[in-house]
């Protein structure tokens, strides 16, 4: 499967999902920069974390029109995988392709730890590996994971089952206590209507190998590519 | 020319008289001010230069010693690592912020220059007690802009320490380590060789932002000092991130002879170093840097510190390939001189020489200061007399308090801010004894700690120096990792004072001596001096930045016990030394004493028991006792592993308080299943190290000590995990 | 020479983080009567420009692109002659 993962001035957590990918996964994955068009024939894009243009303005707001754009939304209207993570989420809301934004947290600080997530449903490309229920421990890393949308745009989120990610307790129970930055609903992952594009504040690439000490996230590249190879 | 200029500068009459001398004519004002920061203490280091000869710098691991941008060590298969540690203290004793933002970008800077990736920073900070609002403001500022510096630079912040003591109250100490990886036929240097050769500023334009800033920091701060905020220079990481990208990317192109950054005393420093260090000249066109204000003078281009810029000599001819990969990245190379075979600094400004002075009147020929070193009589008041102390009738609650003391207390706070998994190399995460990177594509890991206790070095700076040394040694040795090396950021009061530098001297002459006793050479670091407030000066505060190897990962060790049923030892004597204790400070409020007494050979011992032992894989963890001692030690293996313990204390004759809370040094707790006990029986006699087995983990979640058959603390772990944990969160919100 | 101040801050009804704890400081401070705290930003961009009218349209549309989000912001600005 050919993975491309789009770096944008200031991304840096590229060279650790190239990383995944290519050596925990084995999969072919190459550096897209930003300036330049997306190359055919990648089966998924993914929008790393980082801060891209320092994250100035709003996060996201800058790369979002960088050149590369341009094909990630045309590859994404044409069915294309796209999985944006941290700063790639709140690119892909500032760029529309999944709704909202992503606001500052609410103790407006930076936040580095693992949290836990229930997965809401496994039928996505993102998450065919895991069950519905399951609760994994992935790591947050950012200051701006607030997740919002006004209430119409809310409800038919939760309608259309675009949640793909709650944030919970250990014991899988959702609530306020087990929100980390005070996104509604307890959202931290969300896909978009034709289930091709999944944006998510924690990072799976931080605990996909036994000697970082957490695996749950690797499960999120599997689902990726068990999905391709069922549709092959 | 008037007095009042050159000693506005902060320059001295006779120095004043050397340069005119060194010139053979009166300098004029721009060459005045390059004088001034080049011979300020922060760049010339002209008081510490004689003492810092005292240090061990050689080593078979060592490939860089001091001198260069950072010191290198060598971790085999042609890898090296390449670490410094380096003061903000005054930047952020008026911006907290910004000055330690900027702390970070500068050492980080000094890292990349030497062809290196970053992979972690620690940062050690000192502040006052944690009960005023101003330490709190100045304690959530420092850690905020650490946080947006490194998080942004996408470079772990994995560890370091936070230590509160009133004496810092007026001055904190903000240390920022940073540790890079390189193949050693990468390796880059801060030198401007080959005549002909281009130089070109890079990164940031040159603005008016910490014109004198070395100068600043060679002074004490007063009250008067927060009116100075234009010296404090604003940071932009996401400028920096590019220029770390860019500038790698000319590294592994092979386009570069010498790189440095443009820090202290910024175009001035760097142009006049890295042409010492090759014996060669530099000219530079001052019309040429670009700026980021209309009408800059000479004087305030080659005085600059804005952030974010280098220095670089590239290969002659391949300008264009510089400025292609620069532009790549969005930023500047402009040629702004070339190296010349005279060895004068030319400053030109267009046509115009603006300045001309011989690199080694600046670098060299910078004036030294032999002050006297004369031991303070009067020290009466530090004496400790036990027997005015109450020994406490609640142990339970004394631990409790000892444990909420900021000091000991969950830094969880802290690192929670910190960006510490960004690379995904971070195999021990903040909150064990030093953290671990992992070595991409090897079985190895880096190890790092950064460890000093000024209350130890303020009572006896020889005993505590040493500390200060064997303290990081250990914390490494903890992790499993074998010491290599350390930089060092030593921070002082007024060295003109009488008792400030013979601190120093001490606190020097006790790191050299453990440094050479546990092989971990001196690689370089930074003097920080004049860290004084209208209270007085801080605690002699050498802070030692220590890193180790481990050779297979799968060997590290963390401070939390792993199962219950294990076995717990405690390796080391048990003497019970109070002086200078956090439970003399905390509970007490008292800073006074002996501080403990360390053996180095005794130490070394004790570490090549743990790392072997670690090495056959006998343990499951491992912690060093140092603030709050055994107790707080234990109760942190406990908290940390969310497990219980039941301890037989050593049998002691002293008084209670002072087995449990004493310091004492070389000692660290061990836990391990039982039938690994025989072998490790074996590792410990052939060392001859003292032991004591002090139990066994359990799982009932409560800590339980008893000594001489009766019970002295019994807690439950959830207890004193909230107390641990939600201490400064609770301060802080 | 035109000088525009672009004002962006917070829908009403988005929880302002920084606003709330802004505002609780205050009462601290002993502000008495601070009933509310909004945090904006303000964006100054000098421009060349024909008319005011045409820097208007200008504007206009750099707050829907670029500067504000209109999913959680509001933006208004005003324009001077430099």
């Amino acid at each position: 499967m050919k993975f491309g993962v789009v770096v944008f001035p200031g991304s840096n957590c590229d060279a650790d999902v190239k990383h995944v990918l290519q050596d925990v996964v084995n999969q072919d994955t190459r550096f897209v920069w930003h300036k330049d068009p997306l190359p055919r024939a990648l089966d998924c894009v993914v929008l790393p974390g980082g801060f891209s243009y320092g994250d100035y303005l709003r996060t996201g707001a800058i790369a979002r029109f960088s050149p590369v754009m341009e094909g990630v939304m045309e590859f994404a209207a044409q069915g294309g995988l796209v999985l944006g993570i941290c700063n790639g989420f709140q690119v892909l809301t500032e760029a529309g392709l999944l709704p909202g934004a992503l606001m500052v947290n609410k103790n407006l600080k930076f936040m580095c730890k693992p949290v836990y997530l229930r997965v809401e449903h496994n039928g996505t490309p993102f998450t065919n590996a895991l069950n519905a229920g399951d609760v994994i421990e992935v790591p947050i890393a950012h200051g701006e994971g607030n997740y919002f949308a006004d209430p119409e745009v809310l409800e038919e989120i939760e309608r259309n089952n675009q949640v793909v990610f709650r944030y919970c307790t250990r014991e899988g129970v959702v609530n306020a206590q087990a929100n980390p930055n005070g996104s509604v609903n307890n959202i931290a992952g969300l896909i978009n209507k034709e289930g091709n594009v999944l944006g998510m504040m924690p990072h799976p690439e931080r605990c996909s190998e036994e000697v970082i000490g957490r695996v749950d996230g690797i499960k999120v590249f599997q689902s990726i590519i068990n999905w391709w190879q069922g549709r092959k | 020319m008037e007095p009042t200029v050159w000693r506005s500068m902060g320059l001295r009459d006779d120095e004043y008289l050397r340069i005119k001398e060194l010139l053979g004519r009166e300098p004029n004002y721009v060459e005045l001010g390059i004088f001034a920061v080049m011979w300020s203490e922060h760049c010339s280091y002209k008081t510490s230069k004689p003492v810092l000869r005292k240090f061990p710098t050689q080593g078979r691991q060592v490939i860089q010693g001091p001198g260069e941008n950072a010191g290198v060590v060598d971790i085999g298969d042609g890898q090296a690592v390449v670490f410094k540690i380096e003061s903000h203290n005054h930047p952020s004793a008026i911006e907290p912020f910004q000055g330690a933002a900027t702390g970070v970008g500068g050492i980080v800077r000094d890292v990349f220059t030497m062809g290196a990736r970053p992979i972690a920073i620690l940062d050690s900070l000192r502040f006052g007690d944690l009960d005023n609002n101003r330490t709190k403001y100045l304690f959530s500022g420092v850690v905020s802009g650490i946080s947006w510096y490194g998080n942004c630079l996408g470079i772990p912040t994995v560890g370091g320490e936070v230590f509160f003591d009133k004496s810092y109250e007026g001055n904190p100490l903000v240390n920022a380590m940073c540790i890079g990886l390189v193949d050693q036929d990468k390796l880059a240097k801060g030198a401007a060789a080959g005549i002909g050769n281009p130089v070109m500023a890079v990164g940031a334009r040159t603005g008016r932002d910490g014109i004198h800033g070395a100068t600043f920091a060679s002074a004490e701060l007063t009250e008067a000092s927060e009116e100075s905020r234009p010296s404090v220079q604003v940071g932009d990481p996401f400028m920096e991130k590019l220029l770390l990208e860019a500038c790698l990317e000319i590294i592994s192109e092979d386009l570069v002879v010498g790189m440095q950054d443009m820090g202290a005393a910024g175009l001035t420093s760097s142009s006049s170093e890295m042409a010492a260090r090759a014996k060669t000249g530099l000219e530079i066109d001052v019309s040429l840097v670009p700026v980021r204000e209309t009408g800059m003078t000479p004087y305030e281009i080659m005085l600059s510190e804005s952030q974010e810029r280098m220095l670089l000599v590239p290969k002659k001819g391949t300008e264009d390939r510089v400025q292609e990969i620069f532009e790549k990245w969005g930023l500047k190379a402009v040629k702004v001189g070339r190296v010349i075979e005279e060895r004068v600094l030319r400053i030109k400004e267009g046509e115009n020489v603006v300045a001309e002075i011989p690199v080694q009147a600046l670098v060299d020929e910078s004036p030294v200061c032999h002050y006297k070193v004369v031991e303070p009589l009067d020290r009466e008041n530090l004496k400790l007399d036990l027997d005015a102390i109450p020994e406490p009738a609640d142990y339970n609650q004394v631990l409790k308090s000892l444990l909420s003391s900021p000091t000991i207390a969950s830094k969880e706070w802290v690192y929670e801010q910190y960006d510490h998994g960004v690379g995904i190399n971070t195999v021990v995460y903040p909150g064990s004894d030093a953290a671990v990177m992992r070595i991409k594509g090897t079985s190895k890991g880096v190890a790092a700690s950064t460890d000093c206790n000024g209350r130890y070095c303020y009572l006896d700076p020889y005993e505590g120096g040493k500390i200060a040394v064997a303290e990081a040694a250990r914390n490494v040795v903890c992790s499993g990792a074998v010491p290599l090396a350390i930089t060092n950021c030593l921070n002082f009061g007024n060295p003109e004072k009488e008792e400030v530098f013979w601190q120093f001297n001490k606190c020097i002459e006790g790191m050299s001596e453990a440094c050479r006793r546990l092989n971990t050479p001196v690689t370089g670091g930074n003097v920080s001096f004049y860290n004084e407030s209208p209270q007085g000066a801080v605690h002699p505060t050498p802070v030692v930045g220590m890193v180790g190897l481990i050779a297979d990962i799968d060997n590290r060790l963390t401070q939390a016990f792993k199962t219950a049923g294990s076995k717990v030892l405690l390796l080391g004597e048990t003497k019970g030394e109070l002086g200078g204790s956090e439970y003399l400070y905390y509970i007490h409020k008292l800073t006074a004493g002996t501080p403990p007494g360390l053996d180095l050979n005794t130490e070394q011992r004790l570490h090549r028991v743990v790392l072997e032992a670690a090495e056959k894989g006998l343990l499951l963890s491992a912690h060093d006792c140092s603030e709050g001692g055994l107790a707080v030690a234990l109760a942190e293996s406990v908290i940390t592993g969310s497990l219980g313990v039941k301890v037989k204390l050593p049998q002691f004759d002293g008084r209670l308080d002072a087995l449990l809370f004493g310091e004492d040094q070389s000692r660290i707790i061990v836990s391990l299943s039982e039938d690994m006990m025989p072998e490790l029986m074996e590792v410990i006699n052939r060392h001859s190290i003292p032991y004591h087995v002090l139990g066994e983990v359990t799982e009932d979640g409560f800590l339980v000590l008893t000594a001489s058959g009766s019970e002295v603390i019994n807690l439950s772990t959830g207890e004193i995990t909230n107390i641990w944990r939600e201490e400064i969160r609770c301060r802080m919100s | 020479m035109y000088l525009a101040r672009v004002f962006v801050a917070l829908k009403k009804g988005v929880l302002d983080p920084q606003g709330e704890t802004i505002k609780r400081s205050l009462a601290s401070m002993d502000f008495p009567g601070v009933e509310e705290v909004r945090v904006g930003k303000v964006i100054e961009l000098k421009l060349d420009a024909v008319s005011e009218d045409h820097v208007r349209t200008q504007i206009e549309q750099m707050c829907k692109k670029l500067l504000a989000n209109p999913v959680i912001e509001e933006y208004s600005f005003e324009i001077m002659e430099v």
